[in-house]
């Protein structure tokens, strides 16, 4: 037991797991502030971003183009991925099952039938981006109350199932919206944002998805240690003083809060919250305690690395939802290839 | 005696036999007489009635086409038309029921709501592939309507809707409509001959309220652009729509925007990835109408044409012939079958 209850910071430490996956996080950010179609020279970029630091109000095309659209868009890359991983390894540990990812409750297709319907509508993109967050959180919500009413409260798989048929339904209705769309105009725009992509982040983007997190990563990191004693199931864990049932609650929602906020912004991206968690158990093993925050790191690094070679590569934009896959499957693999007898 | 009888009673009989052959062979082929073989883009002989008074178009550039040739041998809408592009249709077409389209990624219509309707002849107009040539092997076969499909690309516009008006049996029609189509472009060639490569725009097509889908240079989409002498920015992988960031448009440096979205060309001016580029410096955000179909696409189909007239005075409105208003009016006359007021004038070329 005292492997699951006491703090081992300064193993992890020595692990060099979570300094490295720092490191790697800021290399990304770092390359990725001097990377864009837009020509501007590394030692530019740093001057106007130490400019920035001492103050100094740097007008101008490089400007605007650094803190308007690609210093947001990587933070928005950072957020999304920290969210998306972060919730993913708190739902595999609540729900004491390897393959879940954050949408099992149903948060992306409620948050995509939400976008999609503000598309259908015609309004505004910060309505469509509040709506879809709106529909994320009020599907799980549904689900929840759905399943407190027809099976036992906090059974776990009453929850997974109830979800995955509010999923369904939620997935119905887009496609339903899909069919009553203007083909030519909202058609391919609801199929885009469905692919997943971040090329319309801005600055307001970056707040609309720091808030959530902060709310979601709050619950999550201080009672890490407590929610990784939900994986020795529900039995056990109540015998070691965790009150489960409102503890999984808590951990829902803080993870519905975080994968609904990136949902809304970024579009469904598949992938990083189910493979995330399990690079960073296998890097630095399976306490909670600790995947938790190398999840954060990785997801977040992963996805700049993801989201810069998306503008990168061609001259329009690289679906997301291809890239996660492309890019995560290897390295995953290989990760599985390299520690796959430790980790079990 | 009446053995005797019987034979020659017999043989005038079997000699009346090829006489009734013969006249229900005349019966039968009545119908056949007032229909005829025509080959489609595909290389298919379809036999097609002779007047198609029940007309089915399969995609939208064939409805706009047909809409534009034959108004009264419409038998529905692929896609209704939609409460402002109203005022531009005919009264008598504007509440035929919305049917699905055929053509494209997933069917929305249903073949037993096709046979319900009664078509006595199915029409495309757009891409020639193989997907097309077996879709309409699959509905002819399944349905017994000839489908008939024309191949729609821009340069074939003037000889497709030769070919669609003969097929309708309104040839009249079609060689008016046809002679516009030859003149429109012809027109284009004239003024492009007098302005210099260097005086061309760097165009970018902006899509959806964001602006960031376009569509890539060879896509069907950004077709009339090029046609009309700009250069599309956007190289993409894909010729097809796309997504693209506001880094990559200011990198492109358009020095014309083109959009059919009134709220983007409205909040351009305000986007970062915009506001910086010589088109937005330069007021070169054009809006391109869209009722009660796009100038731009939107069905890539004969509306395209008057799209051509419009680039012409938004992109050398010094080089450019004639009067836009006027002509708007003769094309909207023609095709459309509608006469533009004033008021509706305004409110269509309004930017």
């Amino acid at each position: 037991m005292s492997r699951w209850t006491k703090p081992r910071w300064a193993s992890c430490l020595r692990s060099r797991a979570w300094p490295s996956a720092l490191a790697i996080l800021v290399l990304a950010l770092l390359f990725g502030a001097v990377i864009g179609p837009f020509d501007m020279a590394p030692s530019r970029v740093g001057g106007l971003i130490l400019g920035a630091i001492r103050g100094e109000r740097a007008v101008g095309p490089e400007a605007s183009v650094l803190f308007q659209i690609r210093l947001p868009r990587l933070a928005a890359a950072a957020l999304v991925g920290a969210a998306l991983a972060a919730a993913g390894a708190a739902y595999q540990v609540t729900f004491r099952n390897p393959l879940v990812s954050p949408d099992i409750l149903g948060v992306s297709a409620g948050a995509g039938f939400g976008a999609v319907l503000g598309i259908l509508l015609g309004l505004p993109i910060p309505v469509i981006q509040g709506l879809g967050f709106a529909f994320g959180l009020a599907t799980v919500g549904l689900v929840l109350g759905t399943a407190a009413v027809i099976g036992q409260r906090g059974e776990t798989l009453s929850l997974v199932l109830t979800g995955i048929a509010l999923g369904a339904l939620a997935g119905a209705g887009i496609a339903i919206v899909k069919t009553l769309a203007d083909p030519d105009d909202q058609l391919p725009a609801m199929t885009f944002w469905l692919l997943g992509s971040l090329a319309g982040a801005r600055p307001a983007d970056v707040w609309f998805l720091l808030v959530p997190l902060a709310i979601g990563l709050l619950p999550l990191l201080l009672l890490r240690w407590r929610i990784g004693m939900l994986v020795l199931g529900e039995d056990d864990a109540r015998a070691l003083g965790v009150e489960t049932g409102r503890l999984r609650l808590l951990v829902i929602l803080a993870a519905t809060l975080m994968t609904s906020a990136a949902v809304a912004t970024a579009g469904t991206i598949g992938w990083i919250g189910l493979m995330v968690p399990h690079m960073a158990r296998l890097i630095g093993g399976a306490r909670f305690d600790r995947v938790l925050p190398l999840s954060i790191l990785i997801g977040a690094g992963l996805m700049v690395v993801i989201d810069t070679c998306a503008r990168s590569i061609a001259g329009t934009e690289v679906p997301l939802g291809v890239l996660t896959a492309f890019l995560g499957a290897p390295i995953f693999l290989g990760l599985l290839a390299r520690g796959g007898r430790s980790w079990r | 005696m009446r053995p005797e009888r019987r034979g020659p009673r017999l043989t005038r009989m079997r000699a009346a036999v090829p006489a009734l052959f013969a006249t229900l062979l005349l019966l039968a082929s009545a119908p056949l007489a007032q229909a005829r073989d025509v080959v489609d883009a595909t290389g298919r002989t379809v036999t097609v009635p002779d007047a198609p008074a029940r007309v089915f178009a399969a995609g939208p550039p064939a409805s706009v086409l047909l809409y534009a040739l034959k108004p009264e041998a419409m038998i529905g809408w692929v896609r209704a038309p939609r409460e402002g592009d109203l005022p531009y249709l005919l009264p008598e077409t504007r509440a035929l029921p919305e049917l699905g389209r055929l053509t494209g990624k997933g069917d929305t219509l249903n073949l037993e709501v096709l046979l319900q309707a009664e078509p006595d002849l199915i029409v495309d107009f757009g891409t020639v592939s193989d997907t097309y040539l077996s879709l309409a092997e699959k509905v002819q076969t399944q349905t017994g309507v000839p489908y008939v499909l024309i191949d729609g690309s821009f340069a074939n516009t003037p000889t497709a809707i030769r070919q669609m008006a003969e097929i309708l049996g309104v040839p009249e029609r079609g060689e008016i409509l046809a002679a516009y189509a030859e003149e429109t472009l012809s027109m284009v060639d004239r003024v492009l001959a007098k302005v210099p490569e260097e005086s061309r725009p760097r165009v970018y097509l902006a899509r959806g309220a964001e602006g960031l889908e376009s569509a890539a240079r060879g896509a069907i989409n950004a077709e009339i652009l090029e046609r009309a002498g700009g250069v599309n920015v956007v190289e993409g992988a894909e010729t097809g729509l796309v997504t693209v960031s506001p880094e990559q448009v200011l990198s492109w440096a358009p020095t014309a925007i083109v959009t059919i979205d009134r709220d983007f060309a409205r909040a351009a001016p305000t986007l970062a990835g915009f506001a910086g580029t010589p088109a937005v410096q330069d007021g070169r955000i054009i809006l391109a109408p869209g009722n009660p179909y796009g100038f731009i696409d939107a069905p890539p189909s004969v509306n395209r044409l008057i799209g051509l007239h419009f680039l012409m005075h938004r992109f050398y409105p010094d080089a450019a012939e004639g009067d836009l208003a006027a002509e708007v009016a003769r094309f909207y006359d023609l095709f459309y079958h509608v006469t533009l007021d004033e008021a509706a004038m305004g409110k269509l070329l309004a930017e």
